[in-house]
């Protein structure tokens, strides 16, 4: 039952003109840099967001003063293909070790210099009991904001 | 945004979720899925009351029988939110990929 219509994984393709060496390169090592800015969960501005390489390696946010907050490990780190990350923030903006949902990222090159990238979000109705908390965390920073600047973009777009 | 948090709790129960699960692999009748579950029949009828209110599942009637099955607009809402941050996300993953990637000669880039 893990691959119903209720547990559909969120899927993305995404295709950049790099090798997949630099693109797994500036997912991971860049993801402060890329990673939408009003998406954090500490209650002060992030400063960073690191993603420690390798299996085991710590994904985790710190504000300016110091204060950390991890959002889960490295489950598969096979650069430059593939990578999978756990995310262990429930819906009380905690980590909880016994708690992950995964993201896979596969690179795949596509044609000389271009790299097609496939994200695979699953298992998020794992949120259950959480998953009001975190929505709400998550839209507190992000709901309306977000949902501006996706239609400031399809103004851009249209023009 | 209430609508899908509406969601998500009505998933948070045991019950509700393989309910919820049972009726992915496909529509079913009250007491089928009673049959396959260590609750009630009235409390299978409450479980459904609350996803139905939620936008997750739907009913129509077979005759004397209430036919339910997963509400594909509802589970759309239920996604929709993880699925426009990633839209966000992975498109400036791009801009900055694109940003350290001009070639090599070019000054831009450190």
């Amino acid at each position: 039952m893990n691959d119903t219509n209720a547990a559909a994984p969120i899927r993305k393709t995404i295709r950049v003109e790099a090798t997949p060496e630099h693109a797994f390169a500036v997912f991971t090592e860049r993801i402060g840099r890329w990673w939408p800015p009003h998406y954090g969960l500490l209650s002060q501005p992030r400063h960073e967001l690191i993603l420690e390489p390798g299996i085991g390696g710590r994904w985790y946010e710190r504000a300016a003063d110091g204060t950390e907050l991890t959002w889960g490990k490295v489950l598969a780190w096979e650069p430059p293909q593939r990578l999978v990350l756990a995310w262990q923030i429930d819906g009380t903006y905690q980590y909880r070790p016994d708690f992950m949902v995964e993201v896979e990222v596969r690179f795949l090159a596509d044609g000389p210099g271009a790299t097609r990238v496939e994200l695979e979000h699953r298992n998020f109705e794992r949120y259950g009991e959480y998953a009001a908390g975190m929505l709400q965390a998550l839209d507190s920073a992000a709901g309306w904001s977000l949902m501006l600047e996706g239609f400031a973009a399809e103004v851009a777009r249209a023009d | 945004m209430t609508y899908q948090m509406e969601s998500l709790t009505a998933l948070a129960d045991p019950t509700r979720r393989s309910i919820f699960e049972r009726l992915a692999q496909g529509p079913q009748a009250v007491g089928e899925l009673a049959r396959g579950l260590p609750v009630s029949r009235p409390a299978v009828s409450q479980h459904l009351a609350v996803l139905r209110a939620s936008g997750l599942v739907r009913a129509h009637a077979e005759g004397t029988r209430h036919i339910y099955r997963i509400d594909p607009q509802g589970l759309a809402e239920l996604r929709a939110w993880l699925d426009r941050f990633w839209d966000q996300a992975l498109e400036s993953f791009r801009n900055e990929v694109h940003a350290s990637a001009a070639p090599p000669g070019d000054k831009r880039n450190p």
